[in-house]
Formats: structure tokens, C-alpha cells, sequence
């Protein structure tokens, strides 16, 4: 069974090709290129993808103005229906601006554009996203982004670390996240939202592998490929 | 009808730009600033028909992110 996904690309997405090529290399199967004007996604996605870049040029807050497009509301009612759905940076950002993750992402503790390797935990080992990781294992995935202080108040922290909602934390904490998460997970746990660009880390001339295992993991969970 | 929207972050939200501002400020000689939080000011012309829940409305859905940020809406004379 062929694996349907869709990357969305808005004004200013510049990671949107980078996904699409990660996710046809895992798959086998080019993803549908859906544009943030579009009202309607393809019909029965197994995945969707929000992309990293700087959508509509960062303008009011990282994420707000793409949140609030035609194509996200589709994206939204797929979300509420169990469709998975992966923001990565700047699509992290788009699902905190539209609800479908708690928290916000505020800019960089250390004020500068932050972009190197980094090492994650993996602490949550047994979402449809990380189930080809080991609970516990570190990977290196690299990290580029002004605006990826993970801020929630200790209350939702304290909910999404008891629900096994935080998928990913930096071993070292780049940009000054609320304890350290790099990655949350939605309470039905079929929307995550991170930083970290692991399509960007898919085959051995990226400089490493290690976000390979969450697109297998997705793609094998949703398809049984 | 011109409307000022003041966007705020909530209290104990960390500001790097504030923080960043307040060095700068330092920098430049000015003692006695005890802290500097940045915000962001709207200047909206709307209809004069455009009821106070709209205003919310505008600022809950889009110009302010309650997560982390409050808003004060000001109705200034013309």
C-alpha cells in the first residue's frame, strides 16, 4: 500500500523540499505539495507535514499568521480526526500557534539564531513518531532557529511529562526550553511538534542518520511496510 | 474609530529581548533601570460600529497569543 502524505508549504516555508525528499526516500512514495491557500487536503492522507522555514517572514509572532490559513483549518479538522500530523521548527511553531500543541515558542534564552548539531534524549519511545527509537537513547539531530525557547506554564509542564508527552529533550539546552523539551506530543499522540529538523539527518551525506527511525517508525506504523 | 492594542507577556514569561535591551541600556550609561520587558503596540482604524467583543475577539484570536501574552485595549479620541 503506497504511503499518502502531503507537505504543506506556506509564503516563506524553506525546509517544505527537504521533507518531501525525506519523506520519498523512506516511503518510496513523492508526498502531494500542498499550498497554504489550498481549502481542501488530498483525500486520505496516512501523514502530513508541517515544514521548517520563516512563514510569512516571522510577521506578528513565529507560526501565527500560517496557523491561521485556509489550509490549517483543514489541517486542524484532519488532526481532531487521528491523521498525523509532524511540525518541525517553524511547524512546531504553527501547531502552538493553532492549538493542536499546548505552549508557545518564545525566542532564543541566549538571543541568537542557534544553529549546530543536537543531541536529544528520546523519552518517550513508544509514540507512532519514536517507536523506532530506545526509551532513553541519544540521537544528534541538527537545530536552526531564532525562536525555540519551549514555554508552557508548570502546570501543562507537569501534565505532559506525566502523560509521556515529551517526546524529545535537549541533552544540552540549546536555547533555554522549558525543561528541556524539544518535542511535544498531543494527548491522542498523532501530532508532533519539534525543533529539531530530522529531516535533515536522514541519510550518511547529511552527516548522520538519526532522524531516519521516525519517519521509518511513522511510515511502518501507519502502512506496516 | 482608532484603537490602540498594547501587547504585553504575561509576568514571569522570559524576555531575551528585554533582557538584551536592558544590557544595552546599561551599555549606554543609563543607571537605575531595574528591568525592561518589550511588547508590541497596534494601531487599528476600525468602523465606528465595531462593538467592544469584537476587539476581543481580534486580540484573543490573533494579535495577542494567550499563552503567553495579555493585551489592553485603548479607544483613543479623534
Amino acid at each position: 500500500m503506497a504511503f499518502r502524505s502531503a507537505v504543506i508549504t506556506f509564503p516563506g516555508s524553506n525546509c517544505d523540499r527537504d521533507m518531501a525528499d525525506a519523506l520519498e526516500k523512506v516511503s518510496g512514495t513523492a508526498p502531494h505539495r500542498v499550498w497554504h491557500g489550498d481549502h481542501d487536503l488530498p483525500e486520505g492522507l496516512d501523514f502530513i507535514a508541517l515544514p521548517g522555514g520563516f512563514s510569512y517572514g516571522d510577521y506578528l509572532r513565529c507560526g501565527a499568521i500560517a496557523s491561521r490559513s485556509p489550509v490549517m483549518q483543514a489541517v486542524i479538522a484532519a488532526a481532531e480526526k487521528g491523521v498525523p500530523v509532524l511540525g518541525v521548527c517553524n511547524g512546531f511553531q504553527v501547531l502552538t500557534e493553532s492549538g493542536l500543541l499546548p505552549g508557545a515558542l518564545l525566542r532564543n534564552s541566549v538571543i541568537r539564531f542557534v544553529c549546530r548539531d543536537a543531541t536529544l534524549k528520546v523519552e518517550n519511545a513508544q509514540s507512532l513518531f519514536t517507536s523506532g527509537y530506545e526509551a532513553g537513547q541519544e540521537i544528534v539531530i541538527p537545530v536552526a532557529h531564532h525562536d525555540g525557547n519551549y514555554f508552557a506554564d508548570d502546570e501543562t509542564l507537569d501534565r505532559l511529562e506525566g502523560e509521556g508527552r515529551v517526546a524529545f529533550r535537549y541533552v544540552e539546552n540549546v536555547n533555554g526550553s522549558a525543561r528541556s523539551i524539544a518535542g511535544v506530543l498531543n494527548a491522542a499522540g498523532n501530532v508532533l511538534g519539534m525543533m529539531p529538523h530530522p529531516e535533515r539527518a536522514i541519510e550518511t551525506a547529511h552527516g548522520g542518520t538519526d532522524g531516519r527511525a521516525l519517519f521509518e517508525s511513522a511510515i511502518k506504523g501507519l502502512i506496516g511496510a | 474609530m482608532k484603537v490602540r492594542v498594547h501587547v504585553s507577556l504575561k509576568p514571569g514569561v522570559l524576555d531575551p529581548q528585554g533582557r538584551a535591551i536592558h544590557h544595552s541600556l546599561e551599555g549606554l550609561g543609563f543607571t537605575g533601570v531595574n528591568d525592561v520587558r518589550a511588547g508590541r503596540l497596534f494601531e487599528l482604524d476600525v468602523a465606528d460600529s465595531t462593538s467592544d467583543e469584537a476587539l476581543d475577539d481580534m486580540c484573543r484570536k490573533l494579535l495577542a497569543n494567550m499563552v503567553i501574552e495579555n493585551y489592553r485595549i485603548e479607544k483613543v479620541a479623534a
